[in-house]
């Protein structure tokens, strides 16, 4: 059995050692060093641009300006063609539309000479006026995309002539009416804030021509076959000239899921035909990059005395920044992964978005991927209904969440075939000993502490688009290559598919190499984003091994001289139910290397029709101190069903990792610029993620349940399990202090101040 | 430029350094891969290295400052770095590895320093090691069970797996 | 990031004063925050070969020598035995271990940072700089002064006081968005507040050690506040006053 077990990931040895794996450690020694020059302004329009001096600095290779980019608008998001995201953006535009926004790429020998450089070259800007509230950028007479040549691939309600990434509406049922007969209507904002995902390594990629002349692109991403064709879009080449290649990479949380650095280099290589290397400085990551669309979302939940949740309408206002990627996507998971939570009694709801462009920082793909906001804004209000009800949160959700079998209007009327969410309540409860210290208890030392819940869904890839193949074949004595598009974050992907493909072929997950990710070589997979890989490339590791032992017990047939209907795989051998010979499956592949017509390989794809949610139950335990407003996490408890847990270690470090990261948005993590538009948490020292020393304990648990459409049952879980902490913890803090947080994060300042109101 | 020698994981070695590089720049120049940046100011801790035994931040240090100093990084750590590889590991704790090697490097100056921590001390003493993936509880499992075993002496008795 | 032509290290303290009245040097202590300054020197002049790191007890006060790292104040048992831990209290939040292994106190109070729980504790101390050229000079004054080409040799803190610390981070390890330290000496009491955001301040100086909560709050209401990225004004001015009272009882406990 390998599936269920704690296999140690395959990585594991050299990333505990130090090896050279990253990007940064395999780049050619004699790359050049690429940086870029920033606009200093948030909206500007460059009316003189000179290089000649800078072009004269010792080392200066080469300098690139808007003059010497192709006129094609692409977008960085990694998405399935068509994308969503509007095609809105050049490798270097005369029109600057945030503080950041690259004027010119310069490369050279040393990081120094390119700095030197960057220095020297003389710019004219003509400052034009920012719209920096996203309040304020529909139909605001400031346009921030007003070219002839932006363009929509899909119609998502995008306009650019009204500052619109997008605009839409999905309900059922008569909000108006089911709302007016409801007794309590919760009616509230609440806001969050651009988060970084902060990876601890940033972005970066190196390029060069190889053998045949073709790029080369070694990227930290999550999204090489994206890349592939968003590099050839932007630089305006065909796709068969691109090959993109994903060693290690130190971490993404989404952000890699935006083609942020590699056109820079790249364009660097086809202008010089020589290698180039970007490094994101960790301000660069933090001031421009791919963080999480800022939300402005308004609530009203209609409820019954009872507590029968009877209708949620949701409005989200999503600030895409100065281009649109993943704008028109993120928002929808806004209100399609919140709402269906409370599917149970509910008679009607209505979901509405707006996407706007502003010139701000672009926005891009985080962790939860709108879910996240949605999630705070609903789950709050749900919390705040049980105040006004005066009933116990827990029970009124109990009360109300979606149950097993179950259609769900909300979330693209899919069915829940498989949901163990009342026991992920009723298990977290019981963790964080909540009929013990609900709302709140006073310590001796005039601490405060108080308990809080959030409940979450998301999604197991995005149905009908997410595609993942991978192939495997019989190799040299007995052993299996596994070639796959999926990429390893860090996640463990390359080992949790390999415990499927042993699973699946009766055999060691050490018998399984795996290989990923390579264009050119690994089977196509639109990447790992989406709570995709296990869900999605996981059934094409269940369906290519269904094909590659049928193909092995025919060869072992063929060698035993019995029939293929009366072979039978045993794992290491195939077996002739006649008279019990056996061909050892270490023959079969080294026969099949000798004077054989026919490969022991399969490729097999797979995609989804539908998205089946995991589930959690979250409870947070806080320390509040009444005289600072200091509020601590003690302690969390999450719950989650993710189906079945394909691997325990790995699961609960994912779900440990990502209510770290919640808890980080929910108190600490504090995105902000100054009057000017320039991003001010521009470091790890001005923008605080958790330390080892902040939380006290996060303890998960697994609720599975069993997910028919999925590999042995198992949904997602990556993206899940960052939405519980801010409802939970603010939850926590009312029940404290009776403060109520509606504007992420929750600072002291916000806490100590509200009291005294 | 200027000419550093300084001792290198137990050997000597002699690199050319620019006044201003950093002891990081001159390590990364010399092939060492295990020091990582992932920061510009100072919050990270994925640059540790051990300088003269104490564990400090390899981008602050300047280059020149090493000279006939003794640095260590994770690849001349021997057999205690890779028991407490293998801790992580169990764990599942290293996730993408970026921040690992500091990591380690502080871990094992806390081994020499207080091996006795309880979670808490070991918490306060790491707590300049960040980290985005793990969320830190497996970190700490797996600290607890490398200290437990550098206290029994079970990394010196048994042959730590491959 | 900062950029010079030449690094020198220096071999006596003479040497290195000469070579600082250039305008085109500096002095590299802890190089935490200096690597991070976006200028460009001819010179750098590293202290660290004159044996500046190590902490003295003579008879009435501590000398600590400036290029004394953080950690070697925070677990200094001369130290913290004789001020009852408050160096161990006030620093160990700073960063991490690795941090504090590296930054120098030195570093610390010269660059008379804002943000200095170093330099709020050792006002509250009634601590002196030693300058290579100048002498004693009161830390209360230096402070308020502009850096000079002077160098900062030795830190001297007087024995016979008891002092405690206090402050609010945002996280746990982040620098303070508001410190205060409270010392008593000979049943006398200093106040300072530090990382209001600006320069640590005496905000009172030889008071009772037994103030009410009324007369800290007064004594809080005198000093300036403003915001910045970590609290507001409106903020600081609400905890100053429960900081002091936390410092000042840290006082009597010990």
């Amino acid at each position: 059995m390998a599936v269920g077990q704690r296999v140690r990931k395959k990585d594991a040895g050299a990333l505990l050692s130090g090896k050279p794996v990253y990007v940064e450690d395999i780049a050619p020694r004699d790359c050049l060093c690429v940086k870029l020059m920033h606009s200093p302004h948030a909206h500007a329009m460059i009316e003189e641009i000179d290089t000649s001096r800078a072009e004269k600095l010792p080392g200066v290779a080469c300098i690139v300006t808007y003059k010497d980019v192709p006129n094609v608008r692409f977008t960085q998001a990694g998405q399935t063609y068509p994308e969503f995201s509007p095609y809105d953006r050049l490798i270097l535009d005369r029109h600057l539309r945030c503080v950041g926004d690259p004027v010119a790429i310069v490369a050279a020998q040393t990081e120094k000479q390119a700095l030197a450089a960057i220095r020297l070259i003389k710019v004219k800007y003509t400052i034009l006026p920012a719209v920096l509230d996203a309040r304020e950028a529909k139909d605001n007479a400031v346009l921030i995309h007003p070219e002839d040549n932006w363009r929509a691939l899909v119609d998502c309600g995008a306009n650019n002539k009204r500052n619109l990434v997008a605009e839409g509406c999905d309900a059922e049922g008569d909000i108006e009416a089911e709302l007016a007969a409801c007794d309590v209507v919760i009616d509230r904002e609440y806001s969050t804030l651009a988060n970084q995902q902060t990876m601890m390594e940033t972005f970066r990629a190196f390029t060069r021509l190889d053998t045949y002349g073709r790029l080369e692109i070694v990227s930290s991403t999550q999204v090489p076959f994206h890349v592939r064709r968003i590099i050839a879009t932007a630089l305006d080449i065909p796709k068969s000239r691109v090959r993109v290649v994903k060693p290690r990479i130190g971490g993404g949380f989404g952000a890699k899921q935006t083609a942020v650095c590699e056109q820079y280099p790249a364009i660097v290589t086809m202008k010089t035909g020589l290698p180039a290397k970007i490094v994101y400085t960790r301000e660069e990551s933090m001031t421009l990059s791919s963080p999480r669309h800022a939300m402005r979302l308004h609530v009203r939940l209609g409820a019954m005395k009872d507590g029968t949740i009877r209708a949620i309408d949701l409005h989200s206002l999503s600030n895409s920044g100065a281009y649109g990627e993943h704008g028109p996507t993120t928002v929808g998971l806004s209100g399609h992964k919140s709402i269906p939570v409370y599917t149970h009694n509910l008679k009607a709801f209505r979901f509405a978005w707006d996407v706007v462009y502003t010139n701000t920082m672009s926005a891009g793909a985080y962790r939860g991927y709108g879910a996240t906001q949605g999630l705070f804004a609903v789950e709050s209000a749900v919390n705040e209904l049980a105040h006004a009800l005066n009933m116990d949160p827990a029970k009124l959700r109990e009360m109300n969440v979606v149950r097993e079998g179950e259609k769900m209007p909300a979330y693209y009327g899919e069915m829940a075939n498989s949901c163990n969410l009342g026991r992920c309540i009723e298990r977290a409860k019981e963790m964080i000993g909540w009929d013990e210290k609900y709302p709140a208890r006073a310590m001796a030392n005039g601490h405060i502490r108080a308990v809080g819940m959030g409940l979450a869904m998301q999604g197991s890839g995005i149905s009908g688009v997410d595609t993942g193949a991978v192939s495997i074949r019989l190799a040299d004595g007995g052993t299996y290559n596994m070639t796959i598009g999926a990429t390893d974050m860090g996640t463990g992907c390359d080992t949790i598919l390999a415990q499927m493909a042993a699973q699946s072929l009766e055999c060691s997950v050490d018998n399984i190499a795996v290989y990923g990710v390579d264009t050119d070589t690994s089977p196509y997979d639109c990447g790992s984003y989406a709570s995709s890989t296990t869900y999605v490339t996981g059934m094409a590791v269940v369906k290519t091994c269904e094909v590659l032992r049928g193909k092995i017990v025919r060869a072992g047939a063929k060698l035993l001289g019995c029939d293929a209907d009366d072979a039978i795989f045993e794992g290491d051998c195939v077996r002739c139910a006649k008279d019990e010979r056996t061909v050892s499956l270490a023959e079969i592949a080294n026969s099949n290397m000798m004077m054989n017509g026919e490969d022991i390989s399969a490729c097999e794809s797979h995609g989804s029709p539908v998205s089946p949610p995991p589930f959690m139950a979250g409870c947070a335990e806080i320390d509040l101190d009444p005289l600072t407003g200091v509020v601590k996490v003690v302690d969390y408890a999450g719950v989650i069903d993710c189906g079945t847990v394909v691997n325990p270690n790995l699961a609960r470090v994912q779900t440990e990792g990502g209510i770290m990261q919640g808890i980080g948005m929910a108190l600490l993590e504090y995105p902000r610029m100054d009057e000017t538009g320039r991003t001010v948490s521009n470091s790890l020292m001005q923008y605080k993620i958790p330390t080892r020393v902040d939380v006290g304990r996060v303890r998960v648990e697994f609720a599975p349940s069993y997910e028919p459409t999925g590999p042995f049952g198992a949904k997602s879980i990556g993206e899940c399990v960052i939405n519980t902490p801010s409802p939970a913890i603010a939850d926590a803090v009312y029940n404290a202090c009776g403060v109520r947080v509606r504007d992420l994060p929750i600072t002291p300042e916000k806490v100590l101040l509200g009291m005294d109101e | 430029m200027m000419t550093v020698d300084f001792t290198l994981n137990g050997k000597r070695v002699s690199a050319m350094v620019e006044a201003d590089d950093s002891l990081y720049k001159m390590l990364r120049g010399l092939g060492i891969s295990s020091v990582k940046c992932g920061c510009e100011t100072t919050n990270c801790g994925l640059c540790t290295v051990h300088m003269d035994g104490k564990a400090v931040l390899s981008c602050s240090v300047p280059a020149p400052r090493a000279a006939g100093h003794d640095i260590w990084t994770l690849e001349g750590m021997g057999r205690l770095a890779k028991a407490l590889g293998d801790c992580l590991a169990d764990e599942g704790a290293e996730q993408c590895g970026f921040c690992a090697p500091g990591l380690m490097m502080n871990v094992l100056a806390l081994a020499k320093e207080n091996p006795n921590a309880t979670d808490e001390e070991a918490d306060a003493y790491l707590a300049g090691n960040l980290c985005r993936c793990s969320g830190y509880m497996s970190q700490r499992r797996a600290v607890r069970r490398f200290l437990d075993g550098v206290v029994s002496g079970e990394w010196e008795k048994e042959e730590v797996q491959a | 990031m900062a950029i010079y032509q030449e690094y020198i290290m220096a071999s006596t303290l003479d040497e290195a004063y000469a070579l600082n009245q250039k305008k085109s040097a500096v002095i590299v202590a802890g190089n935490m925050w200096l690597r991070m300054c976006k200028m460009r020197k001819k010179t750098a002049i590293d202290l660290s070969a004159l044996g500046l790191d190590k902490i003295e007890e003579r008879e009435d006060a501590f000398v600590i020598g400036a290029m004394t790292t953080l950690r070697q104040l925070e677990k200094s048992e001369a130290l913290n035995g004789a001020f009852g831990g408050v160096f161990e209290k006030a620093l160990s939040p700073i960063v991490g271990t690795q941090f504090r292994n590296t930054a120098t106190v030195g570093g610390s109070v010269y660059s008379r940072f804002g943000f200095s729980d170093v330099s709020t504790v050792l006002l509250a101390m009634g601590a002196s700089m030693v300058l290579h050229k100048r002498g004693e000079v009161p830390l209360e004054v230096f402070q308020q002064e502009k850096p000079d080409r002077d160098i900062l040799t030795h830190v001297v803190i007087p024995k016979g006081q008891r002092a405690g610390v206090a402050s609010v981070r945002m996280s746990e390890t982040d620098i303070p968005a508001l410190v205060c330290a409270a010392a008593v000496r000979d049943g006398k009491m200093n106040i300072a507040v530090g990382a209001r955001p600006a320069r640590a301040v005496l905000a009172a100086k030889g008071v009772s050690p037994d103030l009410t909560a009324a007369e800290l709050g007064e004594i809080a209401q005198n000093v300036m506040y403003g915001g910045n990225m970590r609290a507001g004004k409106a903020y600081r001015e609400r905890v100053a006053p429960v900081l002091m009272a936390r410092a000042a009882a840290a006082c009597r406990e010990v």
